[in-house]
């Protein structure tokens, strides 16, 4: 790799650089407080590679839910990754072997960062999205390595840390309500999810409460045809947003299907 | 501690089904479109699973015994504002994480 070309991936990423790292600690560090060595967060950082199920996945860990449930909850929470393999299949189809990998680095923010960035002139596109991705996930590699060892050395009292899962959540939340003029599946959501944890308590309300979303999303989805037309991620978001920022390919793609 | 074999049973699950999904497009597009049905869970499955997850972070606060959820509270209210006034999530989740660390070890 050339040094200026390494020069431009670095410059590129470097916003998910820090974000990867910061989140990547935390992760780490509630790994290491739930009994699990490094060797744990280089195995979920490489093998999951998904910021939020690793989170969540600690609490499975912790709680040692059953394979079942494992399964539904990354079903549920990871729903939106087909969308990033449906937005980028022209883009990625002639990229020969390293495709696999590209595919399987389809985070949030690395998807945000390929759709909207061009590589330089000197460089194919495959070789730049696979660098984009390469770096990537070695940000967030150490970053959770990173966590584990600071957890371990922390002599400050870390009693309340495991909030950095709930604050996280907080602000995917209202970016996502900020960034959608339909409300209400975030609202069916966090309804749904009180009535079943009242109904049901903290240790069984997960699979009930992800049945009902389902079942009431599919209800009310005449309702929201007739406010928006077919509701997709797209037609429902904001305009101007950067999250309407899409790959070339996915407006040909959509007109080729409908 | 649940045992070792459980535990990589577990994170095994969490891979497959996470690169499943994303893989998924690639063995159906080609052959037949993705159903309309599983394109409009897609797009507003996010939203509401969002709102579950929050939920399911705050499943063991306690409403009815001392300190009847305030930490929680403030810094989720402090979380929010600031996401809402500077848009930039690390502060928001930094500070957060770190006001409700205060509130649980010296406040309440």
């Amino acid at each position: 790799m050339s040094k200026e070309l390494f020069k431009t991936v670095i410059l590129k990423t470097l916003p998910i650089l820090t974000g990867y790292i910061v989140l990547g600690i935390g992760f780490g560090i509630l790994l290491e407080k739930a009994g699990y060595h490094v060797g744990w967060a280089v195995l979920m950082a490489l093998s999951i590679y998904s910021g939020t199920m690793q989170y969540v996945g600690v609490d499975l860990l912790t709680s040692g839910a059953s394979l079942i449930t494992t399964a539904v909850v990354t079903l549920m929470v990871n729903a939106r990754y087909m969308f990033y393999g449906v937005a980028t299949i022209d883009r990625f189809k002639t990229a020969g072997m390293r495709k696999y990998y590209m595919i399987f680095g389809l985070t949030d923010e690395t998807y945000a960062l390929l759709c909207s960035s061009t590589p330089p002139k000197s460089v194919s596109r495959h070789t730049f999205d696979f660098l984009i991705t390469l770096f990537d996930q070695l940000y967030w590699v150490i970053g959770c390595i990173l966590g584990v060892l600071i957890g371990a050395a922390m002599t400050i009292d870390s009693t309340g840390v495991e909030f950095v899962m709930t604050a996280l959540f907080v602000t995917i939340f209202v970016d996502q309500w900020r960034e959608s003029r339909e409300h209400l599946p975030a609202v069916i959501g966090v309804v749904i999810s009180v009535v079943c944890l009242i109904l049901f308590g903290a240790d069984r309300f997960l699979i009930p409460t992800m049945i009902f979303i389902t079942l009431l999303l599919t209800l009310i989805r005449p309702i929201l045809r007739r406010r928006h037309g077919e509701p997709s991620v797209e037609t429902m978001k904001e305009e101007g947003t950067e999250e309407s920022v899409h790959l070339e390919s996915t407006s040909e793609r959509k007109e080729e299907r409908t | 501690m649940i045992s070792q074999t459980h535990a990589l049973g577990i994170v095994a699950v969490i891979a497959a089904v996470s690169f499943g999904l994303r893989f998924l497009p690639y063995l159906l597009l080609g052959r037949h479109t993705t159903p309309k049905y599983i394109t409009y869970l897609g797009g507003v499955l996010p939203y509401a699973i969002m709102g579950m997850l929050l939920v399911y972070c705050l499943r063991t606060t306690t409403l009815t015994v001392y300190p009847h959820g305030a930490p929680e509270a403030i810094a989720i209210a402090l979380t929010a504002l600031l996401q809402i006034w500077k848009r930039i999530s690390l502060l928001s989740i930094v500070c957060g994480t770190v006001c409700y660390m205060v509130l649980v070890q010296v406040v309440f």
